[in-house]
């Protein structure tokens, strides 16, 4: 790892203020992605801001019809906690199966979300939920939050302080881990409220995304049947020595056919 | 009748204290006053010409103390890295040997190949400045896939070694077996690869040494499972530095497999190092480095076809396998495709022709030495999976097929027609226990539950026997082995009655220190707590061979009793002066030297204590003290053996495999503690499951960049990835060596890739799917499924 200036600040307008005077200055949550890039020297930033000191940006409540997480709630307390195991148990059982115990007591759902990792869970519940991302600067909506590969609406200097998740009538999420590393080499998270139904996909791209043929089947018909026949196209789907695209784009229909029946359970 | 601590009790392991405390003191934990630290600049290419490296501005960055390129090493006339088996080819010429200097000349031949050695105040700093040395490469055309090696117009990767044949081996009579193919009623054909593996020690490879300018005297600190081989290669043909100017020390070791057998070019260069830099100098390899530079294992393709008789008789047994050797060869690399493994293709068999042809070919790739099995899981995999495959073609009970052609018990010494006489063993009754175990009759009705449930079950059998014990001295001289292979063993009394243990052997995760407790404890009768046992140091220890190929207990353990033998000689005559008795009526029982027929006794402690304060002695007769040692040459191998079944569901939907049952019966001869046996049953199977589920090592054929290098991409079996495994015995003891054990350090390893693979290709043969390479991974599965629909 090559050096650089950690801070540690214990409000989010230090934080803020730190990031805005440097241009190689790094915010870090958890860490879980950006220490392992730093031991292996592929980032050098001249400064680190740690934000594990904002003690005001972690912790969720209960607004109204919402389930309001705190940036820097770790997974491990998501997938704890009563309020959201009651209003949206499929978030909490998300929470609970990212990483190995190590990386949800370190990790972050402010962090996750804006790492934008291809083959991370959250984006997958954010964008099917229909969720909110709250910044320093400004609300986001799930649509259009998530632009590409590692790629998100946040501005510079921008922090996301908390995601608010509208209760649903019904949702799971199903993940097809990646043998190795274990992160989701196709996730589906279905969500079915009274404005819709919502699939998005994680790990199959670069990059989230919905799936407006099952959004539209399942509308009408809220069962694993009604979209048997959807097949998804292998074109763009990420392909490596685990899964070709062919294979991802299979596994797409498999996981979402199980995520309904869960939903449905 | 078996004590608390002695022979066949289940002794929990003394060394796990410190493991399990954090307190056990490996290589990386050493405390060198002034230590510098190493960090070695490799090939970012598989195959590349080094026009220039400039390491000028590199020296004068922060806290440099000395950098090394190969040319700096070539100057200094340090030998290249050695090959010590040298295997004959089949016109009888010795294996084409090019050179592997320790840090590429000229050359790099794969990615990991090391270029430059950056030691400094700190390991930041040496890393820092690596990256100010420049070097200008002239990428070459480069190959990594074993399949192409050797064909017209590969890559040419040593000017040595024409065609990266290193060379062309054959056993058995060709024409004779070709004859027996001729008269066959059926003729099962099969193609295989057997997938490349990464060894994953969870220590890596870590180096230190000091050198003393006064004394002249080395010390080089090595994650070896063999200090004393080490220190040998590096004296006589490496470094020149005598033996007895360097002591060679193996502390708490992390695992090994294999991998830490080997003479590694990065301890090399620690130790040749540090007298040039005149301070202590520390290396650890980095988890991205093991994967790229510890020798990895397997690696072969294979064609192979057995000829049957109409009842399903094995008449003859024909096999062609090219083994990749990497881009240069390591110690042992030349000896693992073609003695340990052609030796074994009689398996627990009496197919009385057996032709193999093994070509070893070069590739960008790391070398490729032996890894837990060595050959015997590549031989038992090719066995397994036709056998396996000529039942189900021929509709044969896969448990009955294998009946009906194994050894029979009467047989034994059996000479195979590959060159091995088994010892010993009786295979029915392993076969029937393990049915028993695993309700083979009730599978079928298991089958039909899981397709209710939409899941694919099948029932897969192995049945293997594997060489261990190395070995027979003058045997693996004669197949063109460098070394003896005998172990040693010293038996030190102190005054107050407490033993040292010393042995030549290596534990680096086996559990020596126990096993050989229970031993001395079991035949001197000295308590358990007041044994240590001492191993890995060639200041302290006796001359020995190391760990590997499941021989510590067998020939270690087998010198630790003739030493033990040489104590009770020694304490009968001074007990006998002692009781004033004859030597000829003295008996020794339970830690006790007794006259027969009267009440005479002097407790073993006594006579340690007599002989060291020899007041009361026959000194005109006999030597003060007790210090025996003692030298133990197997006369032939052991032959452990054994039957697993395993029994998997396949999602069809997804390709995944599920082990849900798997049953181990083995014959290791007698058993001295069966708890650290289970563990190492265990901890086989797992590693034999990742690779036929999950473990695979992967080149990219564009770049030759070894995609599979980090656990990110390179699958380990988890804990959760296998269920409660069933293990049983039956034992045949060795009848060659003292305690009658055979060994147990790699059986799981050898036996269960083709115990699943055969599980996985019955669950998928009623969907019309013929093969799936391993591993079978769920891509592999589901495009094998996916294939078969089309």
């Amino acid at each position: 790892m090559y050096d650089f200036t950690y801070h540690r600040p214990k409000t989010l307008a230090d934080a803020v203020n730190l990031l805005k005077g440097k241009d190689e200055a790094r915010p870090m949550s958890g860490g879980m992605t950006l220490i392992p890039t730093l031991k292996q020297r592929l980032a050098r930033p001249s400064d680190v801001i740690d934000l594990g000191g904002l003690k005001e940006l972690a912790g969720i409540k209960v607004e109204g019809n919402n389930v309001v997480i705190g940036g820097m709630t770790r997974h491990a307390d998501v997938a704890s906690s009563a309020d959201v195991k009651a209003a949206i148990p499929a978030l909490a059982h998300l929470a609970g199966h990212i990483g190995d115990p190590q990386v949800r007591n370190r990790g972050t759902i402010g962090g996750s979300v804006a790492n934008n990792d291809p083959a991370a869970d959250y984006p997958a519940a954010v964008l099917a939920l229909g969720a909110t991302v709250t910044t320093n600067t400004g609300k986001h909506a799930a649509d259009g939050f998530f632009k590409g590969l590692f790629e998100t609406a946040l501005g510079e200097g921008e922090l996301i302080t908390s995601i608010s998740f509208p209760k649903v009538e019904k949702a799971a999420y199903m993940k097809f881990p990646n043998p190795a590393s274990r992160y989701a080499m196709v996730g589906v998270f279905v969500a079915k409220s009274a404005s819709g139904v919502r699939v998005a996909v994680t790990g199959a791209g670069s990059c989230v995304f919905r799936v407006k043929a099952m959004e539209d089947a399942l509308a009408k018909d809220f069962s694993s049947a009604a979209i048997k026949d959807i097949k998804i196209p292998a074109d763009g789907l990420n392909s490596d020595i685990h899964g070709s695209a062919e294979y991802r784009a299979h596994l797409v229909g498999v996981m979402a056919r199980r995520a309904v029946d869960a939903a449905n359970k | 009748m078996t004590s608390e601590t002695g022979i066949g009790a289940r002794v929990k392991r003394k060394e796990d204290q410190r493991f399990l405390t954090g307190t056990g003191r490996y290589v990386d934990d050493l405390p060198l006053a002034r230590a510098t630290y190493a960090y070695f600049l490799r090939s970012p290419h598989a195959h590349a010409r080094i026009k220039s490296i400039d390491v000028s501005a590199a020296k004068a960055s922060p806290g440099v103390v000395e950098i090394f390129t190969g040319k700096d090493v070539a100057d200094a006339k340090v030998g290249g890295l050695i090959c010590g088996w040298v295997v004959k080819d089949k016109h009888g010429q010795p294996h084409k040997s090019p050179p592997h200097p320790v840090m590429a000349v000229d050359t790099v031949r794969y990615v990991g190949d090391s270029v430059a050695m950056i030691i400094a105040n700190s390991y930041d700093e040496a890393k820092d400045a690596a990256e100010a040395i420049k070097i200008d490469y002239e990428v070459l055309p480069a190959n990594v896939d074993l399949a192409k090696a050797l064909a017209a117009g590969a890559p040419q990767i040593h000017a040595e070694a024409p065609g990266n044949l290193i060379y062309d081996w054959e056993l058995g009579v060709k024409a004779d077996v070709d004859a027996a193919f001729a008269k066959a009623a059926h003729v099962t054909k099969l193609d295989l690869v057997n997938n490349r593996l990464i060894p994953n020690a969870m220590e890596p490879r870590a180096a230190a040494a000091e050198y003393d300018k006064g004394t002249g005297q080395y010390t080089l600190w090595s994650t070896s499972q063999n200090p004393h081989v080490l220190r040998l290669i590096l004296s006589a043909f490496v470094l020149g530095i005598p033996e007895h100017k360097l002591r060679v020390v193996a502390p708490d070791v992390g695992g090994g497999f294999g991998s830490k057998i080997f003479c590694y070019a990065d301890e090399t260069m620690v130790c040749w190092a540090a007298s040039r830099v005149g301070r202590p100098i520390k290396w650890t390899a980095e988890r991205s480095e093991s994967f790229q530079t510890d020798c990895h294992g397997r690696d072969h393709v294979t064609h192979a076809e057995l000829a049957l008789d109409k009842d399903g008789k094995f008449l003859a047994l024909r096999v062609e396998t090219i083994a990749n050797m990497g881009a240069y060869l390591s110690t042992f690399s030349t000896a693992v495709p073609t003695y340990l493994y052609a030796t074994l293709l009689a398996g627990q068999y009496t197919t009385p022709l057996i032709y193999a042809n093994v070509k070893a070919a070069l590739t960008n790739t790391a070398p490729v030495d032996a890894y837990r099995g060595a050959g015997r899981p590549e031989a038992t995999f090719v066995i397994e999976s036709i056998v396996s495959k000529a039942a189900m073609e021929m509709k044969i009970d896969p448990a009955e097929l294998r009946r009906k052609n194994f050894i029979p018990s009467t047989a034994f010494p059996y000479q195979t027609p590959v060159a091995l006489q088994y010892d010993s063993g009786n295979y029915p009754p392993i076969i029937d226990e393990a049915i028993k175990i695993a309700d083979y009759k009730g599978f079928e009705g298991r089958r039909a539950e899981a397709k209710s449930r939409g899941k694919l079950r099948g029932i897969g059998f192995s049945s293997y026997i594997e060489a261990c014990g190395l070995g027979p001295s003058q045997v693996i001289g004669q197949l063109g082995g460098g070394v003896g292979q005998w172990e040693s063993a010293q038996i030190k009394f102190n005054p107050t009655g407490n033993v040292q243990v010393l042995t030549g052997s290596h534990s680096h995760g086996q559990g020596h220190e126990t096993t050989f407790a229970q031993l001395v404890s079991d035949r001197l009768g000295v308590p358990i707590d007041q044994i240590e046992v001492v191993h890995g140091d060639t200041a302290t220890t006796p001359f020995g061979m190391g760990t590997y190929g499941s021989r510590s207990l067998a020939v270690g353990g087998s010198a630790i009793m003739k030493a033990a033998d040489k104590v009770i000689a020694k304490g009968k005559r001074i007990a006998a002066h002692l009781m004033e008795a004859s030597v000829a009526d003295v008996v020794f029982e339970g830690g006790t030297f007794k006259v027969a027929g009267t009440d005479k006794a002097v407790p073993l402690g006594a006579a340690v204590f007599a002989a060291y304060v020899p007041h009361n002695y026959p000194l005109a007769e006999l030597e003060p003290g007790m210090d025996e040692n003692a030298f133990y040459d197997p006369s032939n191998f052991v032959y452990p053996a054994g039957t697993q079944i395993c029994e998997v569901e396949v999602d069809p939907d997804t390709g995944e495999v599920e082990i849900v049952s798997f049953t181990a019966v083995d014959d290791f001869g007698n058993i001295i503690n069966p708890m650290i046996v289970e563990g190492q049953v265990h901890g086989g199977i797992v590693q034999g499951v990742g690779q036929a589920l999950m473990e695979n090592a992967v080149y990219d054929e564009a770049t030759g960049q070894l995609v599979s290098g980090s656990y990110m991409d390179y699958t380990m079996p988890r804990a959760d990835d296998v269920p409660s495994f069933k293990v049983g015995y039956k034992v045949t003891p060795c009848p060659h060596n003292p305690l009658g054990v055979k060994g147990c350090g790699e059986a799981g390893a050898i036996a269960a890739p083709a115990a699943v693979m055969n599980a996985v290709h019955d669950a998928l043969a009623p969907v019309g799917v013929g093969h799936v390479p391993m591993p079978a991974t769920p891509l592999n599965v589901w495009q094998a499924i996916h294939g078969a629909a089309k």
